[in-house]
């Protein structure tokens, strides 16, 4: 048994346990849960840690046949691609089942959906078959729907719930009708992806074919990811998810379809890739710019949080629609930062909503006070979320700015900008307004996350910031290879390939080593936010 | 033979109703059951059984894959109809309750005969031991008003739906002279003409036009959601199964055995029926309050889904619809048995009775819900991987043929989907989360109903798992179908 069948099948079967234990058993069934998770994250952090980076083919293999006349099979394995997600997602999990204290109505009922959501998502990303990729992502998606509409909050969860159900599923099922086009094109007459990206190299599909379902594709995955202009479902559905859901969905759930697109669109379907890149391209327009300027407007913390997130996705886009290797590493360096960094914010202002029952912005204010730890960790969220040096996020973001340059200066220069002045903008006025100025008394009877257990799921989700901020070589050295292989076979069937894009293949290297080398004098720049940090952790701790 | 066999269980069930004493009749419904289950087996294997392929009667009756596929199916809902008619028995008239089963028994014979018929007589006969019986298992609470109704309204359009089918039945003989599925797809191969004709094309599509009533495809839907919601519960499920599998078996032999020359060219003719159907199933499902009723118009629906198997005209959509079918039987045979035992109390079935029944059957809420989420096609349900193969096989013929037709039909079955998320979770929104449910007073359940439940639920995780040797035996049966 390979030991990501473990990752993904102990949150399942430990749903499955919580199914007999009686529902006054509140500690117990809490206690599973978050035991369940706590295995998960343990094994996917060694998994992580055996992963040999640059072997050939998958590590951690395993195939049990399913289905022998569709050729669908039970296939997992990693490669560079996802050994970081699905860390991620464990870790994210495990997070999200410690914040889960919130919840305090039908909480039997609550962990189970939880543990299938993990089960399911953590699975899909190991999956290696096109079949028990989407079955284990609806798996996973359906009880989102079924815990915003229970657990949520505020006056709109019925409108949210619906919203988000109506979007999510149109856009798995568009995405089901392009996998069961690809399959059926493909003429491998097999579910298990190797095999059908073996199969497309010697006989590649015809490019209408590739055409028809690339859209398909794209905007079915699209809506999942919120690209615009699909993302309206995002921040609303996030505002009233309960933070547990907000936390797994927006940062491992959304991954799925930029993870769908770069391990299966872009190998499947080269030439339809490299004519619609520019569209995507185009299109994270809308959502840096568009969605960061919403964001810029919004009174409420969740919902700025909500669509900072869709803001984010922009810059993932856009790395893959650079087609190269800096592209491509840049946007699955973002995909594990930015779950990390959404899974956080949205686990804080879960805990500024228990304690102040708003997250109106105007009625906030000076709880750093109140709340040292808690805000602290919010403003270290929200200089992730800037893409300071220093976090995960940096390297991701630029990275991708390299990668696309070559590609699409104008719309580079214009993300840049959403980046860095947009997302300054709108992110420093929230910290200012919820953190510093005055504090109202109604809020002086607000307590600090109290004890070790409450405070780890933030510390964790910094502290795996901090360390991919610092340490980005554990991703990209591992990712890297298997982004080559992806940008290789773009290329290599691209017919239409743009000078610009063949001159940019022996670039990769060097401005690789730039950036690496660029890490250590970025680390050192900052220190003072980062010692803040650290030395708040600690008096916390004490 | 199995056939007869049916039938003698059905005369001896009907001659136990003057033997045994009133109070003990529930157990002429086990005793039917334990029959039923030893048929079962004994038609797996042996000599003389369902097995053993051929044909019999100068080609009037054929065993072969398919047949005992579908006899295999109508068995096994017999058995699970029959659980649930135990239950509902004290609602049904004094000292009837084995009239009743025995009328099931008669059915089933019907369906058994559907399954091998290889030509147009044995089509007729067998559909109308069907149908009459049917009329009599609709109205069979006498003292209700609704039922009587409901049985009057199915009298009504059934028998004009038989008449329109003998008339076309009619015309084939009369343009071709042949009746048996095999010769007239042999005339059709050697006189062309025959087949373009208008008076032959005629007769077959009225012959369609009864079938479709069977299966309540549009635009012959109408009778569905009131009979369902009228007939007794029991009778619902038969009739949402039995007979529309019933319907699909014979719909499948007549196009596909013996007028395949015909069915090529009616692809989007298939296609514009499927996608009506979906969608009036779906869209006119939404406002319903009614629980069975909703049933009704849900069981439309699904004959739409069922119907892009028939629509894209290959084995692998054939197949794809066997398996949606048999994931079919468990869900909605678990549905209604839920709705059987929740609402034997009231007066009517609305969907405020599901309130608080989380707490009254914890075990009853979760089949409902999980029946709900099948239907509604989410895995790891039986009707996710039926409609998973459905859209594959449709979206197959798209590329095959070219003909775009098929990639609309593909997207018009995914927004019933969706549009059908919104009943179901209704339904399960009605049963964990209602206002202020009325009665909490725990529902008791008996062991046969326990056992069946299970087996219900078994069936519909199963399906949905592990769809390999049920894929293998579907795939069989179709590629018997295209012999």
């Amino acid at each position: 048994m390979s030991i990501l069948t473990y990752i993904a099948g102990w949150p399942l079967l430990a749903a499955l346990a919580l199914i007999v234990v009686p529902r006054n058993y509140r500690v117990i069934i809490r206690a599973i849960a978050v035991l369940a998770t706590l295995i998960s994250a343990v094994l996917a952090v060694k998994m992580f840690c055996q992963f040999i980076p640059g072997a050939n083919g998958f590590q951690f293999e395993q195939q049990i046949s399913w289905v022998e006349s569709l050729g669908i099979s039970y296939h997992v394995g990693v490669d560079g691609l996802n050994v970081g997600l699905i860390l991620m997602g464990a870790i994210v999990a495990f997070a999200a089942a410690l914040c889960s204290w919130e919840i305090q109505t039908r909480e039997k009922e609550f962990y189970i959906l939880l543990l299938v959501m993990t089960g399911g998502i953590l699975g899909a990303f190991a999956s290696l078959d096109l079949f028990f990729f989407y079955f284990l992502h609806e798996l996973a998606l359906v009880p989102t729907f079924i815990m915003i509409g229970v657990w949520g909050r505020g006056e709109k969860k019925n409108y949210a719930t619906f919203q988000i159900t109506l979007y999510l599923s149109i856009g798995a099922l568009i995405a089901l009708i392009g996998l069961i086009a690809l399959y059926l094109q493909s003429g491998a007459n097999t579910f298990d992806i190797p095999k059908i990206i073996e199969h497309a190299k010697t006989n590649p599909l015809a490019v209408n074919a590739q055409n028809f379902i690339f859209p398909l594709l794209l905007f079915g995955f699209g809506i999942l990811v919120s690209l615009w202009p699909f993302h309206s479902w995002a921040p609303l559905g996030y505002g009233v998810a309960p933070s547990p859901t907000a936390m797994l969905h927006a940062g491992v759930l959304k991954k799925f379809g930029l993870y769908g697109l770069i391990r299966i669109a872009l190998p499947l379907l080269p030439q339809a890739a490299q004519s619609w890149a520019h569209v995507i391209a185009w299109l994270c327009v809308g959502n840096i710019l568009y969605v960061g300027w919403v964001a810029m407007r919004q009174k409420d913390l969740n919902l700025l949080i909500g669509n900072s997130s869709v803001a984010h996705m922009g810059f993932i886009f856009l790395g893959i629609a650079s087609l190269n290797l800096i592209g491509v590493t840049g946007a699955v360096l973002i995909m594990v930062a930015h779950g990390f960094l959404a899974a956080l914010t949205f686990a804080l202002s879960g805990y500024i909503y228990k304690q102040t029952g708003t997250l109106q912005i105007s009625e906030l204010g000076g709880l750093c006070r109140k709340l040292p730890f808690i805000g602290t960790a919010l403003l270290m969220a929200a200089m992730a979320g800037c893409g300071l040096p220093g976090f995960a996020n940096f390297w991701g973001e630029a990275t991708v700015f390299f990668g696309a340059w070559k590609m699409f200066p104008a719309i580079t220069v214009i993300a840049l900008w959403g980046a860095l002045v947009i997302g300054g903008i709108y992110m420093t006025r929230a910290i200012r307004n919820i953190l510093h100025g005055p504090l109202p008394e109604k809020w002086d009877l607000l307590s600090d996350a109290s004890n070790v257990w409450r405070k780890l799921p933030y510390a964790l989700l910094l502290v795996s910031l901090l360390v991919f901020g610092f340490v980005p070589k554990l991703l990209t050295e591992k990712i890297n290879p298997d982004a080559q292989k992806i940008v290789t076979m773009v290329m290599s069937q691209g017919s239409t390939a743009a000078p610009a894009v063949v001159i940019s293949a022996p670039l990769t290297s060097s401005v690789l080593a730039d950036v690496a080398s660029a890490k250590a004098p970025a680390a050192g720049a900052l220190p003072e936010t980062v010692s803040i940090g650290n030395r708040q952790l600690a008096i916390e701790n004490k | 033979m199995l056939e007869i066999s049916v039938i003698g269980l059905g005369l001896v069930l009907l001659l136990a109703d003057l033997f045994v004493p009133a109070e003990r009749r529930r157990f002429v419904g086990y005793a039917a059951i334990v029959a039923l289950g030893v048929l079962l087996v004994t038609s797996l294997s042996g000599n003389g059984s369902c097995g053993q392929f051929g044909t019999a009667f100068g080609g009037m009756f054929v065993n072969d894959a398919l047949s005992l596929f579908f006899k295999q199916l109508f068995i096994v809902a017999v058995i699970l109809v029959l659980f649930m008619a135990a239950e509902f028995s004290d609602k049904l008239a004094e000292g009837s309750v084995a009239e009743y089963y025995s009328l099931i028994i008669f059915a089933l014979a019907g369906m058994l005969f559907a399954a091998s018929s290889n030509d147009f007589t044995m089509l007729f006969v067998s559909i109308e031991l069907i149908t009459i019986t049917f009329y009599v298992l609709v109205s069979f609470q006498r003292s209700k008003l609704q039922s009587l109704e409901a049985g009057v309204k199915y009298l009504i359009l059934g028998a004009l739906s038989s008449s329109f089918m003998v008339f076309g039945i009619a015309l084939i003989w009369g343009t071709t002279g042949e009746l048996n599925f095999d010769n007239l797809s042999h005339f059709l191969a050697q006189n062309p003409e025959v087949a373009t004709s208008q008076l032959f094309l005629l007769g077959v599509l009225l012959v369609l036009v009864g079938l479709g009533f069977k299966i309540a495809a549009f635009p012959f839907q109408i009778w569905a959601p009131d009979v369902y919601q009228g007939a007794p519960t029991p009778t619902t499920a038969f009739l949402a199964i039995g007979s529309k599998a019933a319907g699909f078996v014979l719909l499948l032999r007549v196009l596909f055995t013996a007028v395949p020359s015909v069915t090529a060219h009616w692809a989007n003719l298939l296609i514009v029926i499927s996608a009506i159907t979906i969608l009036y199933g779906n869209l006119c499902a939404i406002p319903q309050r009614n629980l069975k009723r909703l049933l009704g118009y849900s069981s439309i629906a699904q004959a739409g889904y069922l119907l892009l198997g028939v629509a894209a005209l290959s084995a692998s959509g054939q197949s794809a619809l066997l398996y949606y079918l048999a994931g079919y039987v468990f869900t909605v045979m678990a549905a209604l048995f839920v709705v059987t035992l929740v609402m034997r109390q009231l007066p009517t079935e609305d969907i405020g009775g599901l309130a608080g029944l989380n707490q009254r059957s914890p075990l009853l809420a979760a089949t409902l819900t999980i029946a709900m989420v099948s239907l509604a096609g989410i895995p790891p349900l039986a009707g996710f991987f039926g409609k998973f193969l459905l859209l594959k096989a449709v979206i197959e013929t798209a590329q095959a043929t070219g003909n775009h037709g098929y990639y609309w039909l593909a997207f018009i079955a995914l927004a019933g989907v969706i549009i059908s998320l919104y009943y179901y979770f209704g339904v399960i929104r009605a049963i964990y989360w209602s206002k202020q449910p009325a009665d909490l007073s725990p529902i008791e359940l008996s062991s046969p109903a326990r056992l069946s439940i299970w087996v219900c639920l078994v069936g519909i995780f199963w399906i949905g798992i592990f769809p390999n040797t049920l894929l293998n035996i579907t795939n069989l049966a179709a590629v018997a179908l295209g012999r």
